[in-house]
């Protein structure tokens, strides 16, 4: 869904920092500061239920703190770590293909015209745009006839048509600003394909590419109706189990569950903003 | 190896993977509606789907709520995005909006569904916030935003999740624009608005339609923020052709894979639009 989000994170992300850096007026102040509340009030709840049995209404805190719900979650009887397990290994290895399927396409687009190019960028847009749920129950009948519905290899292949497409807009817009000039350079000196691969261009494109990796991670770790689907219901990855908790009015686990949830993303946050970081100093030493 | 074979086999896997996923999973989709299943071997052709779906005593209702719910974010969502980006331009909040904005986005949808539950409902956070303050004595008597008709929190949900993605992308348009055009217009007497209305906005026009664009798809399309806030009457379109394809009854099926055809088309209908829109954005054309 981020798929212009997750294609400008790195040129976005310094704005939205420079530009943050300025004072302002009241009014734009007071704009923002309603727009954070808008972005942060749906978390209190959630923080303040994972670590309480009893905040009924009309409690605006909790009667007692209770830390109950933790320990639950990291039992083995919740099947809560069992779903984290599932999660994490379901997202590497859809991020894992997707990178393998999506980075030399990404080049490909990047930096090579073809006959047939507009049909293969209208291919990998339309999985963004087209809901994935007509996909999903088409592919439905034939993963059963195989054995891959209800089953996680069934969910991790299903997750790779919503990665896909970002991992190969990501690393289009990381090789567009590639200089093949290099590779061509290591090759006159004397440098076999692999040596170029090995010290020219994974050096110069990972931090790009780790960037792209940790989207398509991210795509595939909040999958929910193609998780259902494909899954039968019987691969319960965190959102999925999130929700059985709601539904079973558990709303102290509940709350936990949704902390683990979102932990992913910040941990990505801080990674992406660490590599970026790092690959901007060393741009600046070498340049 | 000569380059049209290396450029083959560059994208090769890709266009095989979501060939035979994508356009494969539609297709099965499309001609099982029609009683082809290849798979198994079945090859009855029939229009009882279609008829059965279109006789879903709910289903036009179904559709007219989603397509309010997905309006009705999309625009709340763009205008609050462009304007959340606009201040960030040119004002700013600090790093602490930055961080806000970049978390939101990695937020899993289902997420932000329950905590609007647990913020909106009638015994919700803010239900105990207008107790305290004296406004209402029971949970009934806080109006029903959860569940509701109208699918109040629905939209509310949706459009926290996708301020902050119209935000970033409206941050890099206006940054690829830079700031020379509206100086330009402001120096030959326009006002700040003016020079927002016809200059800024038809330079990032395209780029903020696109984001717009792929908001209203993907809220058209998404099962789990419905099915946690939406009413259970009339159901949003996924959260009807979910429960479908899941009934008891298997000739359920294929009339559930119609009704999310219907979403699938408007799909197709909004790619072709960002297509269109996309064209001649500096920033995202790929090719050098």
């Amino acid at each position: 869904m981020t798929a212009f989000g997750a294609a400008l994170p790195r040129r976005a992300g310094a704005l939205v920092r420079r530009a943050a850096a300025r004072p302002q007026g009241f009014a734009a102040r007071s704009a923002l500061a309603l727009l954070l509340v808008l972005l942060v009030a749906p978390f209190l709840p959630v923080v303040v239920w994972s670590v309480t049995r009893a905040w009924f209404y009309p409690a605006i805190v909790p009667q007692t703190l209770d830390l109950s719900a933790w320990t639950s979650v990291f039992s083995a009887t919740s099947g809560v770590p069992a779903a984290l397990g599932r999660s994490v290994l379901i997202a590497l290895s859809a991020t894992g293909l997707a990178m393998l399927f999506g980075v030399p396409a990404g080049r490909a687009l990047a930096l090579h015209r073809f006959p047939g190019r507009r049909l293969v960028e209208v291919l990998v847009l339309a999985p963004l745009v087209v809901p994935p749920l007509a996909v999903a129950m088409g592919l439905h009948a034939v993963f059963l006839k195989i054995g891959l519905a209800g089953t996680v290899p069934g969910v991790v292949l299903a997750h790779i048509i919503p990665t896909l497409p970002y991992v190969i807009l990501v690393s289009a817009s990381v090789f567009s600003a590639f200089d093949t000039g290099l590779e061509d350079q290591a090759r006159s000196l004397g440098a076999t394909p692999s040596q170029v691969l090995r010290h020219v261009t994974v050096p110069l494109l990972a931090p790009g590419l780790a960037v792209a990796a940790l989207f398509a991670f991210l795509v595939s770790w909040s999958q929910y109706g193609l998780t259902l689907l494909v899954g039968s219901g019987r691969v319960p990855t965190m959102p999925l189990i999130l929700m059985q908790f709601v539904t079973a009015g558990r709303q102290d686990v509940a709350g936990a569950i949704a902390v683990l949830t979102v932990l992913p993303g910040v941990l990505a946050l801080v990674l992406s903003a660490r590599i970026l970081a790092a690959a901007a100093a060393r741009e600046r030493t070498t340049s | 190896m000569p380059a049209s074979i290396r450029l083959a086999l560059m994208l090769l896997p890709a266009v095989v993977v979501l060939g035979g996923l994508f356009l494969g999973g539609l297709v099965l989709a499309i001609i099982r509606t029609v009683g082809i299943v290849p798979f198994a071997g079945r090859f009855d052709p029939t229009l009882e789907p279609w008829t059965r779906a279109l006789q879903e005593p709910d289903l036009l209702l179904s559709i007219l709520v989603t397509l309010w719910v997905a309006a009705a974010s999309t625009l709340i969502a763009t205008a609050l995005g462009v304007g959340a980006a606009l201040l960030l331009h040119r004002a700013g909040g600090g790093r602490l909006v930055t961080l806000l904005v970049q978390f939101n986005l990695t937020v899993p949808h289902v997420v932000t569904a329950v905590g609007m539950a647990w913020l909106l409902g009638q015994s919700g956070v803010l239900a105990r916030l207008a107790h305290g303050a004296g406004a209402i004595d029971r949970p009934g008597d806080f109006p029903a935003l959860v569940n509701d008709p109208w699918f109040v929190a629905d939209i509310v949900a949706y459009v926290a999740k996708e301020v902050p993605f119209v935000a970033v992308v409206a941050l890099a348009m206006l940054a690829a624009v830079g700031s020379a055009p509206a100086i330009t217009a402001r120096c030959l007497g326009a006002t700040p608005l003016q020079a927002f209305r016809h200059v800024t906005w038809p330079l990032i026009r395209p780029g903020i339609l696109a984001a717009a664009t792929v908001v209203f798809a993907f809220v058209l399309g998404t099962y789990e923020v419905p099915a946690v806030l939406g009413p259970s009457h009339p159901k949003a379109l996924p959260v009807l052709a979910y429960q479908m394809f899941t009934s008891n009854d298997i000739a359920d099926r294929p009339a559930a894979i119609v009704v999310s055809l219907l979403m699938a088309a408007v799909g197709v209908v909004c790619l072709v639009a960002v297509r269109r829109l996309m064209r001649g954005i500096s920033g995202l054309e790929v090719v050098r």
